[in-house]
Parts: C-alpha cells; sequence; structure tokens
C-alpha cells in the first residue's frame, strides 16, 4: 500500500472536491475511501448531493449556494481525521450463479488457449476468489470487481463487440465484471448470469455496492 | 395532457437532475442548460427544479386544455396555431392549440403550469435514455405520447400569467466571452505548455456532442505524466483529455466515473454557455479562482 500521506483535496470545479487517497489499486486505500464515504454519508449534511467512490478516491459534490470552499474543505478534513479508525461493516457476500462457456462465454476458449489451462480450469479459478466491489461506475449497476488471478487476466478486445447481452460475466485485465444491461462492450466474455443487477424500480437500485464481497458459482 | 404530434429528435423530459445515486453508477442526467430549466419554470409559477420539456430540433405538440406555458433556452421559433409567440414569457394556449417549437442550434426548454406528471424514478423526473428510465417510459418522445400535466389552480394561474424574463437576465443567458474554469483536479498531470494552451487556443465544438459530453478540437494539450490514472469520480463540467490530446467537456449525461486526467472544469454557472454552442462554434475558456466563480449579483 502507497497511502499520500495526507490525503488531497483537489477542486473539481465549484460544486465537487475530488478526495484523492493514491494513484493505485489497493485494498487497504480502497477501505479507507468507504470509510469516508460511510462517514460522510452518517453526517447527512444537506449541503453534500451525492458522493462519488472510487478505487482509490471519493468525488464529493456539494451545492456551492450553501457552503463555500474552504469551508467543505476543513469539513472534508476533519471527516477524514475522523474516519481514519472507523471499522468497516461485515461486508455482504453475493453469490453469482453463472453459466460458464457456449453461448453465454464466447471467449472462455480463448482464455484458456491463453493460459494453456482446460476451460474448466479456467472456470475453477475464476470462481475460487472472493472478489471486492471497489466500486459501481461506468454504467448503471456496473460493478468493478477485482481482482482474478494472474493466469486468467485477459487484454479487452481489439475491437469491442456491438452488443453484450445483459448479465454477462467478463474479464478485462485483472479485472472482473458483470454487465447489468445490454451494451457495447470490449471485455472478454466468459459466461452469463440471470441475477439482475440493475433495477430502476428499487432504491437502492443495485444488486452490488461499493465495498461488497462477490463469487461466482457455476452452474 | 399534451399530445405530441411531431416529437423531434431526442426530445426528452428533463428536471434539475437525479442526485444521489451516483455511486451505483447512475448519472445525472437533467436539463443541459439547468439556468434555462429554471427561468421557464419561474415563469410559469412552477419550482424552479420541476420538470419540462427539453427540444433539441422541431417538434409539435397540441394542448387537450388551457395551458400556462414558457419557452426558455436557446433562441427558437415558437408558436401557437401558427402566430409567432414571444419566450422568456408565460402564454396561455387554448384547448386544442398546435404548439410548434423549432430551436435553430442548443437547447429549449418548455415548461408547463402544474409541471410534468411523470412518477419520479431514484428521486427524478429526468430521463436516461441510454438506462431506459425516467421521463416517460425511459425514452424520447414519440409521435402520439401523451404528456401528463400537473393540476393547476385559476389562482395560481392567473399569478404567473405574462411573467417575463428580465433583459438582464436574457443578456445573461446568452453571454459572450469565455467559459470560466477552476483548474484541476488533475491539472498536475500536464505539462505547463498544456494549461497555457487551454486558456490561449480557441476550440472547436465537433459533431461528436451529445447529452453525454462535447468533444473539441484544437491545440493539443500534452500530459507531463506516463502512466494511467486509476478511474476516479467525474463532475458535470470536467474537461477530460484523453491521450490525443483533445479535450472532452462531460455533460448531463456523462458517466459517473472516468479514466481519463481532467485538466480544468467548467463552473457550474458556464455550464449552460457550453451546452448551447453547436457544432463549428468556437470556446474559448478563461481560468478563474475559487473565490470569482460566483454567477453575478441577482441570480
Amino acid at each position: 500500500m502507497n497511502l499520500r500521506p495526507e490525503p488531497r483535496l483537489l477542486p473539481a470545479g465549484d460544486a465537487a472536491i475530488l478526495i484523492e487517497f493514491a494513484n493505485e489499486i489497493d485494498d487497504a486505500v480502497n477501505d479507507r475511501v468507504h470509510a469516508l464515504a460511510q462517514h460522510l454519508r452518517a453526517q447527512n449534511r444537506p449541503e453534500i448531493r451525492d458522493l462519488v467512490p472510487a478505487y482509490a478516491s471519493l468525488l464529493v459534490c456539494y451545492e456551492p449556494r450553501r457552503a463555500a470552499f474552504a469551508e467543505m474543505c476543513a469539513f472534508l478534513r476533519a471527516a477524514l481525521a475522523a474516519s481514519q479508525s472507523a471499522r468497516l461493516p461485515t461486508p455482504r457476500l453475493i453469490e453469482i450463479p453463472t453459466a460458464y462457456g457456449g453461448e453465454f462465454g464466447p471467449d472462455l476458449a480463448f482464455i484458456a488457449q491463453r493460459s494453456g489451462l482446460t476451460e474448466d480450469a479456467v472456470v475453477r479459478l475464476h470462481t475460487r476468489v472472493v472478489y471486492r466491489v471497489y466500486f459501481v461506475g461506468f454504467a448503471p449497476g456496473f460493478a468493478y470487481l477485482g481482482t482474478v488471478p494472474e493466469p486468467i487476466a485477459a487484454p479487452r478486445l481489439e475491437t469491442p463487440r456491438l452488443r453484450v447481452p445483459a448479465g454477462s460475466v467478463g474479464i478485462a485485465g485483472r479485472q472482473t465484471g458483470i454487465y447489468p444491461m445490454d451494451t457495447p462492450g470490449g471485455w472478454r466474455i466468459i459466461g452469463r448470469t440471470a441475477r439482475r443487477l440493475f433495477d430502476a424500480r428499487r432504491d437502492p437500485p443495485t444488486l452490488l455496492r461499493a465495498g461488497d464481497r462477490v463469487q461466482f458459482v457455476a452452474i | 395532457m399534451l399530445r405530441v404530434i411531431e416529437p423531434g429528435i431526442l426530445t426528452t423530459i428533463q428536471d434539475a437532475g437525479r442526485w444521489g445515486y451516483q455511486q451505483y453508477g447512475v448519472p445525472v442526467s437533467g436539463a443541459m442548460d439547468l439556468f434555462a430549466l429554471r427561468l421557464a419554470n419561474q415563469l410559469v409559477g412552477n419550482p424552479p427544479d420541476e420538470a419540462a420539456i427539453e427540444v433539441h430540433s422541431p417538434m409539435a405538440l397540441q394542448s387537450d386544455a388551457p395551458h400556462l406555458v414558457a419557452l426558455t433556452g436557446t433562441a427558437a421559433q415558437f408558436a401557437v396555431d401558427a402566430h409567432t409567440m414571444p419566450t422568456w414569457m408565460s402564454v396561455f394556449v387554448r384547448a386544442g392549440a398546435t404548439i410548434e417549437i423549432a430551436p435553430r442550434r442548443g437547447w429549449c426548454y418548455l415548461a408547463i403550469h402544474g409541471g410534468i406528471d411523470v412518477p419520479r424514478v431514484l428521486g427524478s423526473k429526468s430521463t436516461y435514455v441510454r438506462g431506459g428510465f425516467g421521463g416517460l417510459n425511459g425514452r424520447a418522445l414519440i409521435a402520439g405520447d401523451q404528456i401528463p400535466i400537473g393540476a393547476a389552480t385559476v389562482s395560481d394561474l392567473v399569478a404567473a400569467a405574462g411573467r417575463a424574463a428580465s433583459e438582464h437576465a436574457r443578456a445573461f443567458a446568452s453571454r459572450a466571452g469565455a467559459i470560466r474554469v477552476l483548474l484541476g483536479p488533475h491539472a498536475d498531470w500536464f505539462a505547463p505548455e498544456a494549461i497555457a494552451a487551454l486558456t490561449r487556443t480557441e476550440f472547436v465544438i465537433t459533431e461528436q456532442a451529445d447529452r453525454l459530453g462535447y468533444r473539441l478540437r484544437g491545440d493539443v494539450l500534452p500530459r507531463a505524466r506516463r502512466g494511467e490514472l486509476v478511474s476516479c469520480g467525474v463532475p458535470l463540467g470536467a474537461i477530460q483529455v484523453p491521450p490525443d490530446g483533445q479535450p472532452i467537456v462531460l455533460m448531463a449525461d456523462h458517466q459517473t466515473t472516468g479514466g481519463y486526467p481532467i485538466i480544468a472544469t467548467v463552473i457550474g454557472a458556464d455550464v449552460p454557455l457550453v451546452a448551447q454552442r453547436a457544432l463549428g462554434e468556437r470556446v474559448q475558456f478563461a481560468m478563474v479562482e475559487t473565490e470569482d466563480r460566483k454567477p453575478p449579483a441577482g441570480f
């Protein structure tokens, strides 16, 4: 872990501040992000409009008519200090039943061939790990999950597919993820789940949330 | 109820945005020109953040009842029963009237007294077309759609009738000059000449401009650092710079997170000015400090 001695508070326009803990993907750094987000949510401040956690940073969107930049910085520095030793709740563990290979996983054979493993062995490696939801972004309900075992890490497609069906399970580098809706996409698709990742009629609308743990189960 | 006769392209219902759900990957959406949306609502006596119809290309509606409406935003031809009507002012339309709106470019807003009576999805009436939710059935309007309008009382209608935006407000909405930006959050990813070029260059709006973002063309903004930024949350108005050095300004439907460094961010009061620039028009940026970012007194 390479935490900055002091997280940086960077102005992101006149209505947001980016709190940057580091520029790397690291579990301990990501825990700091979620601890701060949890602390800020509990404060329930009316000038805070949105919190956007990511791998190693938290974007705080605020209402500039209600708080000046300097006031927000002072408040956030205090929140950083107060959340430093905060304990995160035990994460939820969510299982994702997944049909691997065949028509549901058109790139499973590619990853097997590339790694010199059988398709079954690729599936065993993918299902063995308990993944962390670093954050949800890119699209509604899309969780950035890591980290896949090195042998089955795989580059993105050179030409993205025009349509990846909802529920498709993919690998890109050492990340893995599930497409919440039909979209174009360049990840290597190894399987598909029937679980619904996003439903705008529910609140919260996503199956997976930042800080959750996820395990794939072959069906 | 307003019935859609001619839907136009990309006509959607938008309010002031869907706040509080970016942690789930849900974009804020909302009006491209929030200033025009809020003024339109005030002219018809609605709360400022109420939903209105965002119009980007010629479209036509028919009113089933008398309604008090106001059109704001970009310059547009506005006609009721083929009679030209004033914009930036509340006007009555009779039951059965045909309302035609033809913006020349950019975005305009038709607010209706009583507001648009569609359900809030995740706290907002804004349409997010890519996600298929919000607004009317999660999509742009199509011919035959019936847009439900909230209830009105006669006294409220009369109180708002004839309200007009001040000359000052109209001049503010279409003011010329540089777009104000604050440096960062990732200014240290760029060479000093990139920061100089950002305010020296006249950028041009390219054809890749939609509700997600406006791609600009101009001097290349070179990076000082190699390597990759790990994805982080990105705000409205962020000026992202992909490896080709050509900036993209993030607009209402922008993704919640991104991996390109952000050299500077357009202040909230000036995002509508970017939104209203069209293909081929020029954009120049001016750097401001955190103290002089506020809009002029009176707004």
